[in-house]
């Protein structure tokens, strides 16, 4: 269950992903317990849903959640015990993935953050305004340092994208603080 | 209806002006978003979903197929001017194709990509014309056991035989199946797992797990390990081939074609196998086998080929049965249920012109590639130059854009970002994302199958292998757990190589 993929081996890998060999994975646990609470979650969550009238519905509502859930601690199980054994998953490669270097969470939480303050705004101040709010803001984390030309795609972005769903689309987008002016 | 006066038909719906040009904007967004880091057809396409809303069928498919081609395509280029493959489907072809790039033979290399696609894909859609009807007439006839058991194994093929870890496939296809779990059961009108929160008695779109999987995870990984200086691109002019070229390359693209199609019409699908056997078939067979490692043109024809051909060969099990086995047939699929057209085998009797239109486009979007392809290679090629943070910035726009579409409220950007989340999770534990997907839309119409096929057996377990369809069905399932005795003898090759 640790083998690299099939294909990969013959391929162009950039330099070997940070192997730390031998240690445990310790986050993986962390994966193993997410995964268990979710297949506790299926079947608790589950547990006072009414089956229907049992003739015409034998199996009932409940079955496939169960079956999900045992699923889920079973594996979340066996993940636990091959991650004490060494195992670690293949982090996934890209064009753009360097993996060379150790992962930058902070960016990551940055991002998070932007992609946050988007969800908390939008209604408010509407997408026209937190849609160019949020491209500048992402392309600044990741390293842009041009905030004026930036914030200026992204309204071009919202604005245009805003129109487009309207006129094209025929989907109205709530237009926020800015009701009226667009 | 008869099969060709059925694509005759498709014909005359796909070249109006109209869809035309939905064509031409769908293979160029395609062939775009393939070339592009980080953003994929599967992606596009779930973006593109509220297009839906207010675009014919007809013509919104007639766009997803042209991106789901271009997508193959813009793969390939990427793949060959670049020495890092974004997709699994390419990693072959770049095996060659770099090196070429890299001797002064990009142009070559791109051009037997291109004509190679181009002959694998109308192959391969001509046999989807002739595959296809004949498949779904049989299986209208499946009764609820035997079409639980295709589906059974759908999901098993996608996630035990794809990907490295039999555990973490079936550990992303059973979150999957959890999420489709949320929402109200529609055969008794009650809410599970909803946490009493009435936005979520509908179900979580499709739309918001597949664009936050597929591109705010994506998204989010990448930030988390930018390179520091972009990979470098290599420079390229006009495609183009010489007789030698030509002579080459030929044999390697029907033979691929003939590993391609099959493999993408099982349920299992998937473009790894058969882009891997091509490239050891050619490696053997090849007159001048001491190229290969150096860049020889039989190792990006033959693989280029059987990726295009399998792209085709996925397009039968999801028309004929309704089965997805990749993401981009997946998020297809979702277009269609959203349509309310129930994708399934009865799809070409009641819903004939939209699959007939879809077909026919797919023979005129191939065409357009080859015309568009071979001249605006240099322009593709400066679209790998984009400055990463505005292409994130723009693939983070969108995707909110996508989801907040969907419904107009900021709850389903909160889904965006907690299923975002999940993906870049996937991406760090190595959780294969296509199981997941896959699990999201199948689930809920595996648990009717089987809930309907228990119903008309009376509860009996018994009855689920009743149909003789069902049996060989389940015993394929059991060969499928036993296959890794073969994928370990493949496993070996590549070292070789």
């Amino acid at each position: 269950m640790t083998d690299s993929p099939v294909l990969r081996e013959g391929a162009p890998a950039p330099d070997a992903p940070d192997p730390q060999p031998g240690g445990i994975d310790k986050p993986q646990l962390g994966l193993a317990a997410l995964v268990a609470a979710v297949g506790l979650f299926c079947i608790v969550g589950t547990w006072n849903v009414e089956a229907g009238f049992s003739g015409a519905d034998p199996l009932g509502p409940r079955f496939l959640p169960r079956l999900v859930g045992v699923g889920l601690l079973v594996m979340a199980g066996i993940l636990a015990v091959v991650t004490f054994r060494g195992d670690r998953g293949e982090a996934e490669g890209g064009e753009d993935v360097d993996l060379t270097h150790k992962p930058d969470w902070v960016t990551v939480a940055k991002l998070a953050g932007i992609f946050a303050l988007n969800i908390a705004l939008v209604d408010f101040l509407g997408w026209a305004i937190t849609g160019a709010l949020l491209f500048a803001g992402v392309a600044r984390v990741l390293g842009s340092r041009t905030w004026i030309r930036d914030l200026i795609i992204g309204a071009v972005l919202s604005v245009g994208s805003f129109y487009a769903f309207y006129v094209g689309l025929g989907v109205p987008i709530p237009p926020g603080i800015l009701d009226g002016i667009l | 209806m008869d099969a060709l006066n059925g694509l005759m038909d498709g014909f005359a719906t796909a070249l109006t002006p109209m869809n035309l040009l939905y064509a031409c904007i769908g293979v160029i967004l395609g062939t775009a978003v393939g070339v592009l880091p980080g953003i994929g057809p599967a992606m596009t396409v779930a973006l593109l979903l509220p297009i839906t809303y207010n675009v014919e069928p007809a013509s919104a498919f007639i766009m997803f197929a042209g991106i789901y081609y271009g997508g193959m395509y813009g793969g390939s280029t990427t793949s060959i001017l670049l020495n890092t493959p974004g997709e699994s489907s390419s990693v072959i072809t770049a095996l060659e194709g770099n090196k070429m790039a890299k001797a002064g033979r990009a142009a070559q290399a791109l051009a037997t990509a291109a004509i190679g696609s181009f002959v694998a894909g109308s192959i391969g859609t001509a046999l989807l014309v002739a595959f296809a009807p004949s498949i779904a007439n049989l299986a209208v006839k499946l009764g609820a056991p035997s079409y639980f058991a295709i589906m059974l194994l759908a999901l098993v093929a996608v996630t035990a035989v794809l990907g490295a870890s039999k555990l973490r496939g079936f550990i992303a296809l059973f979150l999957g199946l959890a999420i489709g779990l949320v929402g109200i059961d529609g055969l008794t009108g009650q809410n599970r797992l909803t946490l009493g929160m009435p936005l979520l008695s509908d179900g979580i779109d499709i739309v918001v797990i597949a664009v936050a999987i597929f591109a705010i995870g994506e998204a989010l990984w990448v930030a988390a390990h930018l390179r520091r200086r972009p990979a470098e691109v290599i420079p390229v002019g006009r495609p183009w081939m010489g007789k030698e070229d030509w002579k080459r390359s030929w044999m390697p693209w029907l033979r691929g074609t003939a590993y391609g199609f099959p493999f993408g019409a099982l349920p299992a699908g998937g473009a790894e196998l058969p882009t891997f056997l091509s490239y050891v078939t050619e490696r053997k067979l090849a007159k001048k086998p001491e190229e290969f490692g150096h860049g020889a043109i039989e190792g990006v024809a033959g693989p280029e080929a059987a990726n295009n051909a399998s792209a085709a060969g996925t397009l039968v099990p999801m028309l004929s049965l309704g089965l997805p086995t990749n993401a981009t047939a997946a998020v297809m699929l979702a277009a269609m249920t959203g349509y309310g057209i129930q994708p399934g085998p009865a799809l070409f009797e009641e819903h004939g012109d939209l699959v007939w239109a879809l077909i026919a486009s797919l023979f005129i979007g191939n065409a357009l590639l080859l015309v568009l392809n071979l001249p605006l290679a240099p322009l593709w090629a400066k679209l790998l130059r984009t400055p990463r943070p505005y292409l994130y910035a723009g693939i983070l726009f969108f995707a909110s854009l996508g989801a907040y579409a969907v419904n107009l409220q900021w709850f389903d950007l909160a889904l965006l970002l907690f299923f975002g989340l999940l993906g870049l999770l996937m991406r760090r534990f190595g959780l294969p994302t296509l199981p997941l997907i896959i699990g999201v839309i199948l689930g809920p119409r595996l648990e009717i199958q089987l809930r309907q096929a228990l119903q008309l057996g009376e509860g009996k377990w018994s009855t689920l292998f009743s149909e003789p369809v069902a049996v060989i069905v389940y015993v394929v399932i059991v060969l499928l757990f036993a296959a890794p005795l073969s994928s370990r003898l493949i496993r070996r090759t590549p070292k070789e190589a």
